[in-house]
């Protein structure tokens, strides 16, 4: 057998048959739901303050007191002086006392309105105290202009963008392209970091533990650096790819484990945005509707590719650098960033670009074979002109193979190097050795 | 016909000359000595030989050809520190590393039951290598520098951390297959195991080789003309006009001949017996190979 794949295969089973590597692959997902799930609950948990709120309304302006079912205030009016009200609040029942302001323009935007409280008031209390005011403050102008509701309703306008052009483009297309861009960004930036760390140590650990020099008496040091590099790409592949059929059935059954249909779930994590049933189901539909209309014969093979540049070109320097460090990992970690730099700007990149997948910064940093592989396959389902993915797919794929041969070099005698402290100067020379 | 042959090897990492102009040759199927002090340069010549790095100028030839990729595996190299994939279970190990030395797996795994065999460790193929003692696991080593049956093993300080017992063993194994042909370079600053095992050396120091030569000839360019004659009787009181006396005990003198004194040997026994001195034993006192090694290491550094 061809000693590239012997070395492939020990580093791909040695890796897959790992205890570690399936319980973490099984765990993962479900780590993920519970995340979500308790995320969810945190962003949804709203104030379950029990206060009883005194409104001093001595003009008799408003008919009746604010009531937010989703809040845990309870309002009364009072037709007392407020002084009055607050000098008494200690022995009264009342937690606050707020003074009902003299409207002497019914088209004053602006109200200053004071309150005492027994304690001191949090922020959600007093966004509950401003709406409910400013609601009943509403009802009481709508009234003075004898406006009513429908009128109010009629002037607010919704306007949905549809190109009539042969682009079927719409805002909502873009919303569902900025989902998929984002997530494949997102898999590409944690698969950089996950997979070159693992090539990283792997070759750490080659290296403390000196079979290294069994292994280059019988293969050449760029063979088992690129065995190592493709082993743990494929380990990366078979994770990826459990992964993607774990998920959604692991997303299912938390809800039906928790009694909670995915749809909810979703809304909790959207920090309680409130969407009728009948919206949401139709959301969902459509949701589905674009994903399905997406080019994936394109998409798929795309994203792929850039997967394979990106990782090669990373994971390549991570050995690299994995070569360069001795057994004190921390002594190492100025090595590491001028690696982890790149790919935490791209990242950034990436999420600037989700909202403007055509601007110049989205072209020109998907054109940077650092940046690339994060940057377009998040622009990928905007439909990028197919002349800048060529493009960008000719550097990534040449500046990949320039980078596996650059760290060959420097793995090549940095894997023989002990007892030396290594700084990038010192690396630089090594590209220089014969 | 030599097995290897150095031709004024070169090698610089960065400022530091590691090894310089360094030629010698080695007879195929020999025990050859590679010796020096630490950080004499030896680990970088093996390396070169290995083709774990290239030489920047001279040239090795193997079985007389320019070294190239197809020898690694027609060599078997034991590095001084030792390294085997400690998460892997022995078996696998050594299937994947003698498989790498170009064996196919049935022909690997036969092997490798050979010499579990006959190191009687048969039950080990499943253990995980770091189940296993540090000794056992210097076998295992062995087994894997060795089980492609290579023409040329090297072997770098190959007893370090083995117990008397071990030591015998893979003594015993490298001299049967010394027999069977394999030619085997020795590296290490043990000079007793060298004086025991090998026919040649080559003395590395600074980079330089200083000295090279079969063992038995290299004690004779050393020797120091010394003697020690064990005795009964009176010593003739002029001898130590002649030579140089370095030991007088009752019954015994340590001596050195002197240039301008007796001829030989010979002419210095007949002249003790014809003055009636009666001899018990007559031994020449051969430096040892430790001697020559700290003498030439100690001259040739300061130089």
């Amino acid at each position: 057998m061809n000693k590239l794949l012997l070395i492939i295969r020990r580093e791909y089973l040695t890796r897959v048959k790992k205890r570690s590597f399936i319980l973490g692959t099984l765990l993962t997902p479900l780590a993920f739901a519970v995340f979500f799930l308790v995320a969810g609950m945190i962003f949804s948990y709203s104030s379950d303050e029990d206060l009883r709120v005194a409104i001093s309304d001595t003009e008799r302006l408003l008919d009746n007191a604010p009531a937010d079912p989703n809040s845990g205030l309870t309002f009364r009016l009072e037709r007392e002086p407020f002084d009055s009200l607050a000098a008494q609040l200690d022995k009264s029942d009342y937690d606050v006392v707020v003074k009902m302001p003299t409207i002497a323009n019914v088209r004053a935007k602006n109200f200053t309105v004071f309150y005492v409280s027994k304690d001191q008031l949090g922020l959600e209390t007093q966004t509950q105290i401003q709406d409910g005011l400013s609601d009943r403050i509403r009802q009481y102008k709508m009234k003075a202009l004898e406006l009513d509701e429908e009128t109010l309703a009629s002037l607010r306008t919704k306007i949905e963008l549809v190109s009539s052009g042969e682009k079927d483009e719409s805002t909502f297309r873009s919303i569902i392209g900025a989902g998929i861009g984002g997530a494949m960004g997102m898999i590409m930036y944690l698969a950089v970091f996950i997979y070159g760390t693992m090539v990283m140590r792997s070759v750490m650990e080659e290296k403390t533990n000196r079979i290294v020099e069994v292994m280059i008496s019988s293969v050449r040091p760029f063979e088992l650096m690129m065995g190592k590099i493709i082993g743990v790409g494929f380990v990366g592949l078979t994770q990826l790819a459990i992964w993607g059929v774990l998920i959604p059935i692991f997303y299912l059954l938390t809800g039906l484990f928790f009694d909670i249909d995915p749809q909810q779930m979703n809304e909790m994590a959207n920090t309680g945005a409130e969407i009728d049933p009948e919206m949401a189901q139709g959301m969902a539909a459509q949701v589905l509707e674009e994903i399905g209309k997406q080019n994936w014969w394109l998409i798929i093979p795309t994203f792929l590719l850039y997967f394979l540049g990106g990782y090669f070109l990373y994971s390549s320097l991570f050995a690299a650098v994995g070569s360069a460090m001795g057994d004190d990992y921390g002594e190492g970690q100025s090595l590491m960033f001028p690696i982890t730099i790149p790919v935490i700007l791209a990242f950034y990149i990436m999420i600037v670009v989700l909202r403007m997948p055509q601007s110049n910064l989205a072209i020109w940093s998907s054109m940077v074979p650092l940046f690339s592989p994060i940057v377009m396959p998040a622009r990928l389902a905007f439909a990028p002109p197919l002349w800048q993915v060529a493009l960008s797919m000719i550097i990534l794929i040449g500046s990949a193979i320039f980078f596996v041969w650059l760290s060959g070099r420097i793995y090549r005698v940095g894997i023989f190097m002990y007892g030396k402290k290594v700084n990038l100067k010192e690396i630089w020379k090594w590209l220089f050795y014969r | 016909m030599n097995i290897l042959q150095i031709d004024k090897v070169t090698k610089t990492y960065g400022a530091h000359r590691a090894v310089d102009t360094v030629s010698f040759s080695m007879p195929k199927g020999s025990i050859f000595g590679l010796l020096g002090p630490n950080g004499a340069g030896k680990t970088s010549l093996i390396r070169i030989i290995t083709t774990i790095t290239g030489a920047d100028s001279g040239q090795v030839y193997f079985n007389g050809e320019p070294l190239n990729r197809s020898h690694p595996s027609q060599i078997g190299y034991m590095p001084e520190e030792r390294g085997l994939y400690k998460k892997m279970k022995v078996g696998e190990l050594l299937l994947y590393l003698a498989q790498l030395k170009d064996l196919s797996k049935a022909e690997a795994r036969q092997k490798i039951g050979y010499w579990f065999e006959k190191f009687e460790i048969e039950d080990w193929w499943n253990k995980k290598v770091e189940e296993l003692s540090k000794g056992m696991q210097q076998k295992i080593q062995f087994i894997a520098t060795v089980v492609h049956e290579p023409e040329l093993l090297i072997l770098d300080e190959p007893f370090s951390g083995l117990d008397p017992l071990n030591t015998n063993l893979i003594k015993a194994e490298i001299a049967e297959m010394n027999r069977k042909g394999t030619g085997i370079i020795f590296s290490t600053h043990r000079m007793e195991q060298v004086e025991e095992i090998c026919e040649y050396i080559v003395l590395i120091n600074q980079g330089s080789n200083v000295l090279e030569g079969k063992v038995k000839a290299i004690k004779d360019q050393f020797k120091e003309n010394l003697f020690r004659v064990d005795f009964k009787g009176q010593l003739p009181s002029g001898l130590g006009d002649s030579v140089r006396i370095l030991e007088a005990l009752e019954d015994s003198v340590t001596l050195q001949l002197l240039d301008d004194g007796f001829a030989d040997a010979n002419a210095l026994l007949r002249y003790l017996i014809e003055a009636n001195v009666q001899i018990q034993a007559f031994n020449e006192i051969l430096p040892s190979l430790n001697e020559i090694f700290i003498k030439q290491v100690e001259t040739t550094t300061h130089e």
